[in-house]
């Protein structure tokens, strides 16, 4: 037995996890249990990453390991999160998760739409735990991540979404993963999606995070994706959790041949907040695009890993991420493309663009490539600065009061990717954060193109 | 309308303005002339407020108040345009919309209702006329991909819908093909009126052939060393500044 303090760190969810191993009534599948086990050795050697660690450098996880969180409870109304999400039109299905768990209460079937199957991970692992057998950390599992492994070793439940071979789903899939906890007790819930984007198939699909305010809770996600020959996604996620809440997420994604996946990530809320995205083309004419707008204000700390990974020729990667930060806020991000050898014809292109309101804000931008091939063209670039002094003038010389003339330029700064949302009521969601947290917003609202 | 009285004024460091007087009056076209770096484009900023332009001595009277004192943003909804040289370039928003928010900031100002949406939208069809302003460029973000023509008559076409009771225009020739100058001289004639005063800087004569000014003012190094009528603009282009360059300043120049 280790007594050094990170060991109790890892103690924590190490007799958790005996407790949450013991509780289940119908014994795992043998595949799964053996999963769970190893991902759980996994954390227990490795433990909290530490800012010694190169993909932590720029954020401590120190808070979270500090914390003796307990695994969420069920049997609360997520009612209130819900709304707090600001999140109203969906006409597709919407499935809602309250602490990990889902609530027939909250969710909607919505309008049919023929080809799709959204089932929760509970259902699949205890009826059909073989159809997952292929796919549960198949994808993720590359990431070497101790957070995904963690996830891994708690992985209960979630959304499965197939999409059918062909199918073309008219409306997007909405699910929601919230986390009410009661006060002054930190809780943990570990969301799992697994999707699969059939042959030829296309679909719209958003995962929306989100808390009670006030509360502390870590959520610790994961989204495995799998886009078959010719499909294409369009992946958004919502991360509005609560002021005080830690939002650690991965999203890993497996493009097969000719296969078309854009993600959207809009990060909002949570104290701290950390997204690990990576995407892995595996067939060749794969089209991969990641878009993402960071909004952090106050304390908040955010923080965005991207890795995408040319292993096969003749894929085109697209990536753009946004952010904006306020008062002593923090971002970081760090883009990493990787073309193997052999994968010649990659054509690759990476920007990073930064807006700080205030003196204190800062970002950390790290855009990498690792170019192996001979053959590609590869493009990357990052800027961070304060609002054109310029521009400013040029609309206060019309007339426009310089806080409206402010919240004009930083609205005008994110407006390209809130245009690209094609999901409405997220881009209007997000719209009315965006005049929400502006001054003067009110002024200008009409002004907003 | 306007009194300007020993202005000096500085960019940084720089002092560019050194010791200027100009009145003018209502419903009058002045313009003033000069070589590069005389203080033309300076002047225009100090006029419009630009941070970073600081009036170090000498006052400016805007309809008998001290516009050294307001805000940019005042400015404009006391009705003080300027006609940017370099239109600056804002992805995101909107022309017509920025351009709704600027109308409506300073009718609000003049105690005056807001327009709505359809009122705005006929207000823009008319002057884009003026101007021979593209629909879609009125749609577009502001002066985003605009060529240097287009942007030029973009600003004309803001000055026609904003009605500026003093508009200075800061080299609005600069750039522009004759077919271009023309549609944005004509813009700016159709705005001449008796209560609307205008500052025309500009670097050559051929932008006043075409808006005829009624004084011309010559700028060199931060003073005006000659004022006269329109003729005095043909002589100009004849002789070059060096002439003016090498007389010492008057006393006093402005209106004559």
């Amino acid at each position: 037995m280790t007594t050094s303090p990170v060991a109790e760190d890892r103690e924590v969810f190490r007799a958790s996890f005996e407790r949450f191993a013991a509780r289940r009534a119908d014994p795992d599948a043998p595949w799964l249990a053996r999963l769970r086990t190893a991902a759980m050795a996994r954390f227990v050697e490795k433990g909290f990453p530490t800012t010694r660690e190169e993909a932590w450098r720029k954020t401590s996880v120190a808070r979270i390991a500090r914390t003796a969180f307990k695994p969420a409870e069920g049997g609360v109304s997520g009612a209130e999160a819900l709304a707090g999400l600001g999140l109203t039109g969906f006409h597709g299905p919407q499935i809602v998760f309250v602490n990990g768990r889902w609530s027939a209460e909250l969710s909607t079937p919505g309008a049919a739409l023929p080809g799709l199957e959204v089932r929760s991970l509970r259902e699949v692992l205890a009826r059909q735990p073989q159809r997952l057998e292929p796919l549960l950390n198949r994808v993720a599992g590359e990431s070497g991540n101790v957070f995904a492994d963690l996830n891994t070793a708690f992985v209960e439940d979630g959304a499965v979404v197939f999409v059918a071979p062909g199918a073309v789903l008219e409306e997007p899939v909405h699910l929601v993963y919230l986390s009410v906890t009661p006060e002054r007790e930190p809780t943990v819930s570990f969301p799992r999606t697994v999707i699969v984007a059939g042959r030829g198939s296309e679909a719209r699909l958003v995962e929306s995070y989100g808390g009670k305010g006030g509360a502390v809770y870590l959520t610790n996600a994961v989204t495995e994706v799998v886009v078959e020959d010719g499909a294409s996604l369009d992946h958004y996620k919502l991360q509005r959790e609560s002021e005080s809440a830690f939002h650690v997420a991965t999203l890993a994604v497996r493009q097969e041949r000719n296969a078309r996946f854009t993600d959207h990530a809009i990060s909002l809320g949570a104290a701290l907040a950390r997204n690990d995205i990576g995407v892995l083309f595996g067939g060749e004419g794969g089209e991969g695009t990641l878009l993402g707008l960071f909004l952090g204000d106050g304390e908040r700390h955010l923080d965005t890993h991207t890795r995408i990974d040319h292993a096969v020729p003749h894929c085109a990667s697209r990536e753009l991420y946004k952010g904006i930060l306020d008062g002593s806020a923090r971002g970081v991000f760090d883009g990493l493309i990787v073309v193997r050898p052999g994968a010649q014809k990659t054509d690759a292109w990476q920007t990073n663009k930064n807006l700080l309101l205030s003196r204190q804000a800062l970002v950390d931008s790290t855009p990498r490539l690792e170019i192996l091939a001979d053959d590609v063209k590869c493009k990357h670039g990052s800027t961070t600065g304060q609002l054109d002094p310029a521009a400013l003038f040029y609309l206060r010389s019309r007339g426009i009061a310089e806080a409206a003339a402010r919240a004009l330029l930083t609205y005008a700064f994110a407006s390209d990717l809130v245009q690209r949302i094609r999901v409405e009521p997220l881009r209007r969601a997000v719209e009315a954060y965006l005049q929400s947290r502006l001054p003067s917003a009110l002024e200008i609202k009409e002004a907003f193109a | 309308m306007l009194e300007i009285k020993n202005l000096h004024a500085k960019v940084g460091d720089r002092e560019i303005l050194r010791g200027l007087d100009l009145s003018v009056g209502a419903g009058e076209v002045h313009a003033i002339m000069g070589p590069n770096g005389s203080g033309k484009s300076t002047l225009a900023h100090v006029l419009a407020g630009r941070p970073g332009y600081t009036v170090t001595v000498g006052s400016v009277l805007y309809k008998g108040k001290d516009l050294l004192a307001l805000s940019p943003e005042d400015r404009a909804r006391e009705g003080v345009f300027l006609a940017f040289q370099y239109p600056v370039e804002i992805p995101g928003v909107s022309n017509a919309y920025f351009l709704k928010a600027a109308l409506n900031a300073i009718r609000k100002h003049r105690g005056l209702p807001e327009l709505d949406a359809m009122d705005f939208l006929a207000l823009v069809k008319e002057k884009a006329g003026v101007v021979e302003m593209d629909d879609a460029l009125v749609k577009r973000p502001v002066n985003e991909g605009f060529s240097g023509g287009e942007k030029k008559r973009n600003e004309i076409f803001q000055m026609s819908v904003l009605e500026p009771t003093l508009a200075v225009l800061d080299e609005t020739d600069s750039g522009l093909d004759i077919d271009a100058l023309r549609i944005v001289a004509n813009g700016v004639n159709q705005l001449r009126h008796p209560e609307r005063s205008m500052l025309v800087v500009t670097h050559y004569q051929r932008l006043l052939n075409y808006i005829v000014p009624d004084f011309v003012h010559v700028l060199v190094e931060g003073r005006i060393v000659a004022s006269g009528g329109k003729e005095m603009a043909l002589r100009l282009e004849e002789k070059g500044y060096s002439w003016l360059e090498k007389e010492p300043a008057p006393a006093s120049a402005g209106r004559p």
